[in-house]
């Protein structure tokens, strides 16, 4: 329903653009040059309203009328229940409501389900014909304003400039919901645990002291996720680190047009790769052989081991470091190069004493982005590292870490109440951390370039 | 004249010189071994994640049917129940209850749907014996590709005479044509008989540890402490005694019957047409049921006999002793179809690795990208013209950039708590539908399509602008007639890497309750849906082993597509994109 009613909208717009346009036309006449906007604004124009009106009334409507619609669900509600019965009754009204299955039924699911559906039908026929109304009244409104000097250019590119800017908005407005919702989340949970619990506590159980909604402050400590991110983060730095600034070195000092040809496409396929794929690889093939592995030699290596998940994100970290570090490798003025050279040095020489010692901030910028993104991985973790929150230095053991405890209290069977304050609280921790890393490091890029540009 | 050597005498030709040239020469070739080896790290890493990608896909490129009569009668509605008729009359010798258990168990239910779809496409034909293909479970699949060991064949040596006498038969030679599996059967017993010391060593090592602090504690704790140390000391001389038992099994000569278990490897003997399971054994006689019945029960002459050995003990696989039986008479009697597995294009997901397939999963994703393209390729660029072209330069506009060149670092899962937070929570998008994910996805591409596009639009040079500036155009119209066509090639490659990138996109999805198992394929953006990354990650998790070739599979789709953007973004890149 309130597809069409966007559609019909759209045929509007479209509607009013050719007859605005043709308007226009006819005014000009055998003359069109008396026109102060060529007839294709004067159309553009009463268009780009008609949608504006109509589909800004249609979303606005749409997302002011659900919080309201929510309101009243909730506010109906039989007094003297817990928030959590509140959010179940609710949850199942609408599941009934939907046809889908709920967890029970009963005379408050169906008074919600009652209530939900007639609240609905009005919403959807309330906003459908407010938005078609709203449509039509603008595109009258347009379609009066079509004459010889009416100014249809200028006021479209001024309202071409208002999106963009708009455009270029959303990024800002991404940022502030981000910090907002993590906000929010994280600031109710420690209006009940104390910060101090949760940054130095070593004891990580969250769910299992919940009583009445409330969490055992002594079980939320999150040291032993911190370690265990800090430990895969580690190993996964001890292989990309090498492994990545050897390459951008070999490929941009050493290796032949050709040879870059092949390999630079390579390492791009490993940075193409989806993490869940890197996932798969380090659950089902790289963690068995690391753990047959040990055994062989006498050691014991848990299936899950941070050793497992630590090497396959540094796999997938490779290309980070390399590719950035073959930049500001090959950001090197050449002249650099030359007095080396001139001096009798050797290539080797030349990259170790003259290009790495100038290249450092970059490489450094390079490091701190993929630690940056070894802290903020999630997939590999999740299907290869551990759940227990065990605090460990042994990479050989399971350790988990921030992002497999998030996914796991989200997209677990807890109340989603309850399980969302230390997730909330573990993102924000998450965001925090690496939102520092990377100022860090395009400050150090920033400094690089003011150097050498 | 003088030479130019003679002026200063050369340190360069001594041989302290050449030892150093040497020393820096040999720096130079160790740096560039480290380089290459590093990359030939990256290169190993890079071949043996595809070729495990590849060689599991390979697996689940066939899927395997047995054909056998049905019997369907007119208007059956439970095919279920037809399946498992059609089973007992191909297999009447299969009795009891285990037995027929065993027997349903090779077949999928997925033979009950492929009858039903036949039905509704009134192609079923009805009657006593219609020649039909089942598909074959997951785990006879995978018995059939070999995932639990293949079955050995000894050929036999002299003839076999044969005794019924029961239920079970004797089986005689004069070869000792049994010594082989006797043996094997014994490394199998000493193998139990060493994990049952070591379990006794465990216990042994229990009591010396409780005896070591027993001195140290008193009253009730020390009698608790003692009955522990009973309990130990009565396990560890149970295993003690098991582990001798089986020894003494072990030591025993080749004419004692050895009894075969469960935890030792199976051995058959096919005969006369039919298959035995060995239950007893000694070099030259051996007990054995029938598990498909012989013909009659004449003495088998050399040749014509042979001993089957399926080194994994039966408690170790899902495949029985049984099943393995009528696997291998199917498999004789060219009753076994291996048929390409299109199948798994035209269904979705299900608890049942052999019928789950991924169009739910492919459609889920189309549904996403469309809303993610749809929102991040105009916001996208838009927001690059406005920065580009009409931004002054300001503390605003340095503040959008730093917080764009921020977000694009952000961690993924971070944008699937925003979705949670605002999308679900506050605006109330309806969960695990592509909107929501269409809508996450496009916030986390957003950054990457600004940058692409802005550095597109700054490859065109000022010329273009001033020349169209010239000839009276407004700046808008400069910039949408004329710089927006030209940058348009790199805006569309970036654009293209930012889709690819979200459509490998996990964890955000994961946020928003993707994760959800759905069956239905859905029907537009507000549908409960599921997407390629995330039916991998489900697959992944899924306990059944069936389930890894299929997720290798969804992973090898999920990487044709990405190869495909790719692709097309690099040609763009090629064909269009014009350097000034």
């Amino acid at each position: 329903m309130l597809s069409w009613a966007a559609l019909l909208v759209c045929a509007l717009a479209l509607a009013g653009f050719f007859t605005a346009k043709g308007r226009a036309v006819a005014l000009g006449g055998d003359t069109p040059e008396v026109l102060h906007s060529r007839p294709v604004y004067h159309g553009g124009f009463v268009a780009i309203r008609t949608v504006f009106a109509g589909l800004g009334v249609l979303i606005l409507g749409l997302i002011l009328t659900n919080i309201a619609i929510r309101w009243a669900l909730y506010s109906g509600l039989p007094a003297g229940l817990s928030e959590i019965e509140r959010d179940l009754i609710v949850s199942d009204g609408v599941a009934l409501a939907n046809g889908a299955l709920a967890s029970r039924t009963g005379e408050a699911r169906d008074a919600v389900a009652a209530l939900y559906g007639r609240l609905t039908t009005l919403q959807i026929w309330g906003l459908a014909l407010a938005s078609v109304g709203a449509a039509i009244f603008t595109l009258m409104q347009g379609l009066r304003q079509v004459s010889i000097p009416f100014r249809a250019r200028s006021r479209f590119e001024r309202i071409v400039q208002v999106i963009l800017t708009i455009s270029a908005g959303i990024a800002v407005l991404t940022t502030i919901g981000i910090v907002a919702s993590l906000l929010g989340q994280t600031l109710v949970f420690f209006s009940e645990i104390p910060v101090m619990n949760f940054l130095f506590g070593t004891l990580w159980s969250p769910l299992s002291g919940v009583h009445d909604g409330t969490m055992d402050p002594d079980k939320v400590g999150a040291i032993p996720l911190f370690a265990g991110t800090l430990l895969i983060t580690v190993i996964a730095m001890l292989v990309a680190v090498p492994v990545g600034l050897f390459s951008a070195i070999y490929l941009s000092d050493f290796a032949s047009a050709r040879a870059r040809s092949i390999i630079k496409p390579m390492l791009e396929i490993l940075a193409g790769i989806p993490t869940v794929v890197y996932g798969f690889f380090a659950a089902i093939t790289v963690a068995p052989f690391l753990r047959d592995t040990g055994a062989a030699i006498g050691l014991s290596v848990s299936s899950e081991s941070a050793l497992a998940a630590g090497v396959v994100m540094g796999i997938m970290i490779i290309p980070f470091i390399s590719s950035l570090s073959d930049d500001v490798i090959n950001a090197v003025p050449q002249s650099l190069r030359d007095g080396s050279y001139g001096l009798g040095a050797t290539k080797a020489e030349t990259i170790r004493n003259v290009i790495l010692p100038a290249a450092l901030p970059g490489i450094m910028s390079a490091v701190l982005l993929g630690v940056s993104r070894a802290i903020g991985e999630t997939m590999i973790v999740v299907m290869a590292a551990g759940q227990g929150a065990n605090l460990t230095a042994n990479p050989l053991e399971a350790v988990t870490t921030v992002t497999v405890q998030i996914v796991a209290l989200i997209t677990g069977d807890t109340e989603a109440s309850t399980a969302a304050g230390p997730a909330f609280a573990l993102g924000f921790t998450l965001f925090c951390v690496t939102l520092i890393f990377n100022i860090w490091a395009l400050r150090l890029v920033r400094k690089y370039r003011e150097v050498y540009d | 004249m003088t030479d130019a050597a003679s002026l200063s005498p050369s340190v360069h030709t001594t041989d302290e010189a050449a030892v150093r040239l040497k020393k820096r020469r040999s720096a130079e070739t160790r740096l560039k071994a480290y380089g290459m080896i590093a990359i030939g790290l990256a290169a190993l890493a890079l071949v043996a994640l595809l070729w495990n990608i590849v060689a599991r896909t390979m697996n689940a490129a066939t899927e395997h049917y047995i054909a056998i009569e049905a019997q369907i009668e007119e208007g059956e509605d439970d095919f279920l129940k037809v399946v498992k008729k059609s089973a007992r009359a191909g297999f009447p010798y299969v009795s009891g209850r285990s037995g027929k258990r065993e027997l349903y168990g090779l077949f999928s239910d997925g033979a009950a749907d492929d009858m039903r779809r036949a039905r509704d496409a009134g192609t079923l034909e009805t009657g006593d014996a219609v020649p039909m293909r089942f598909l074959m479970s997951d785990t006879a699949d995978l018995y059939m590709r070999g995932e639990f060991g293949s079955l050995e064949n000894q050929e036999s040596a002299g003839t076999l005479a044969i005794e019924e006498g029961g239920k079970a038969f004797t089986l005689r030679t004069d070869t000792g044509a049994f010594t082989d599996a006797l043996g094997r059967a014994k490394a199998g017993l000493a193998v139990e008989a060493d994990s049952l010391r070591r379990q006794a060593a465990r216990q042994s090592a229990g009591i010396t540890a409780q005896e070591a602090r027993i001195d140290s504690v008193t009253g009730l704790e020390r009698e608790d402490m003692l009955v522990q140390i009973e309990g130990f000391k009565a396990a560890r001389d149970r295993l003690d005694g098991q582990a001798s038992a089986l020894d003494a099994l072990v030591t025993g000569d080749g004419d004692t019957l050895l009894e075969l278990s469960d935890r030792m490897a199976s051995f058959f003997v096919e005969a006369n047409g039919g298959i035995l399971k060995l239950t007893e054994v000694s070099a030259d006689i051996a007990r054995a049921v029938p598990l498909v019945p012989m013909n009659d029960t004449d003495a088998a002459a050399n040749g014509a006999w042979s001993l089957r050995i399926l080194d994994r003990p039966e408690i170790g696989r899902p495949v029985k002793d049984r099943q393995v039986a009528i696997l291998e008479t199917l498999q004789r009697d060219g009753r076994i179809e291996e048929v390409a597995n299109w199948k798994f294009f035209s269904l979705s997901d299900s608890t049942q690795p052999e019928i789950a397939g991924i169009k739910g999963a492919l459609i889920g994703s189309m549904w996403t990208m469309l809303v993610t393209f749809c929102l991040a390729f105009p916001i996208g660029v838009m927001a690059a013209i406005y920065l580009e072209e009409f931004a002054p330069r300001n503390r605003f506009t340095d503040f959008i950039e730093v917080n764009i060149n921020n977000l694009a670092a952000v961690p993924s899962i971070v944008f699937g708590l925003l979705g949670l937070a605002v999308f679900l929570n506050f605006f109330g998008t309806p969960r695990s539908s592509p909107l929501a994910g269409g809508l996450v996805l496009a916030l986390m591409t957003l950054p990457t399509v600004i940058i692409a596009a802005r550095a597109a639009i700054r490859a065109v040079p000022p010329s273009i602008r001033w020349a169209a500036m010239g000839i009276g155009a407004s700046k808008t119209q400069t910039v949408f007639h004329h710089v927006l066509p030209l940058a348009m090639p790199g805006i569309l490659t970036g654009t293209i890497i930012g889709m690819a990138q979200a459509l490998g996109e996990t964890a955000p999805l994961l946020m928003i309750g993707m994760v959800a198992f759905i069956t239905a394929v859905p029907e537009g953006i507000t549908d409960s849906a599921t997407v390629l990354p995330v039916q991998v990650f489900n697959w992944a998790n899924a306990s059944e082993r069936a389930f890894d070739m299929r997720t290798a599979a969804a992973i090898a789709v999920l990487l044709a597509f990405l190869v495909v953007m790719n692709a097309i973004a690099i040609i763009l890149r090629k064909r269009f994109e014009r350097r000034w």
